[in-house]
């Protein structure tokens, strides 16, 4: 169960913050650039970012209580490879199809 | 749109309301991106325990999708708010520099206009905006801006609506159709797109390797620590490149 506290303080807070990166060189910084260690940096923190939040969750998933579910792990697996074949959206619908498809499978054994 | 950026090229004269349709039609493709993700969120949303309110506020306030899907999740496994809103602020840190690379295009509009600019910026047109800029270089300043919230105001409006239809939606979701997989699964699809290079294969796979290790470090911080991690790969990886490319050329 999320607190009401924690939500709205996390809330506001993220989008004051989102706001304030949108706006930085647009509305502040203008011409003014980053260093090249800074923008050489910055180039990989997305595709650091999302990986270090995906693998616990299909490893140890909080809906079988944290053990190793194979099906998530092999369903993540088709998802990222959709993703990286067909873009965006097949990956959504390949990953949660290939759960569903597989926890059928594993039923019907 | 490619074709139709083309259509625009060679006529300056282009009025602010011919630049803001024009805008609206090259993010029209966004659509069919923007109502399922969307949708998902307000799902997800719901699932997690959020209210329809907080679920839209959610939206409006940081109308940002991927930091949205972090913070949720966070929240859900109890991480510190601390740690949550750095780990979502450092998903939004693209922004930065999309937003210096409207400068030169837009950054002769009035601080108000630039506000407004800055909440509207999102990934795919800010995407289709920039390309336009660039095949265009004598588009009037004018005519840029309506280009602008001519892309944006096709994906916002519909951002916030299917948000909305997803959160009311979300609550018939029984728990049987584990949709707790939704959210690893969307953040897979934000990722495929940007594993483009050696190095940001490189990055993503340090990351998720040192996501398990530190898995047991408290307050989430094994997350900071694994995107650290991630992040020091990359950038190190595109310099060996680097490096190796000057040596080969020597």
């Amino acid at each position: 169960m999320i607190s009401d506290t924690a939500f709205w303080a996390l809330t506001v807070a993220l989008g004051i913050g989102t706001f304030l990166i949108r706006f930085s060189f647009l509305g502040l910084l203008g011409r003014k650039t980053l260093p090249d260690w800074a923008l050489l940096h910055l180039k990989y923190v997305g595709v650091a970012v999302f990986p270090a939040l995906i693998t616990p969750l299909a490893v140890w998933p909080a809906a079988t209580g944290g053990t190793i579910d194979p099906l998530r792990i092999v369903a993540a697996l088709v998802a990222l490879a959709a993703g990286l074949r067909f873009g965006v959206i097949w990956a959504i619908i390949a990953g949660m199809g290939s759960l569903y498809l597989l926890q059928f499978l594993n039923h019907q054994i | 749109m490619g074709g139709v950026s083309r259509a625009t090229q060679g006529r300056p004269d282009i009025t602010q309301w011919q630049a803001f349709w024009r805008g609206y039609l090259d993010a029209a493709p966004f659509i069919l991106i923007i109502i399922p993700y969307s949708m998902l969120f307000g799902v997800v949303a719901r699932d997690a325990g959020l209210d329809i309110l907080q679920t839209i506020s959610m939206t409006v306030i940081v109308i940002a999708g991927a930091s949205q899907f972090t913070a949720l999740a966070l929240l859900q496994d109890n991480a510190p708010v601390l740690i949550a809103l750095l780990v979502s602020l450092a998903v939004n840190l693209r922004m930065a520099l999309y937003s210096a690379a409207l400068v030169p295009y837009l950054g002769h509009a009035r601080l108000g206009v630039r506000v407004l600019m800055a909440y509207l910026m999102v990934d795919q047109a800010f995407a289709v905006a920039v390309r336009t800029y660039e095949d265009n270089p004598e588009m009037s300043k004018s005519a840029r801006v309506a280009y602008y919230f001519g892309c944006m105001m096709l994906v916002c409006p519909l951002w916030y609506a299917s948000t909305i239809a997803g959160a009311v939606l979300g609550k018939a979701v029984p728990a049987s159709w584990s949709f707790d997989f939704a959210v690893p699964v969307a953040f897979i699809a934000m990722l495929a797109p940007l594993l483009r290079s050696g190095p940001h294969i490189a990055a993503a796979f340090v990351s998720a390797v040192a996501s398990l290790a530190f898995a047991w470090v408290p307050w989430s911080l094994g997350l900071i620590i694994a995107a650290i991690c991630g992040i020091l790969a990359g950038a190190q990886a595109e310099l060996y490149l680097r490096r190796r490319a000057e040596r080969g050329l020597a």
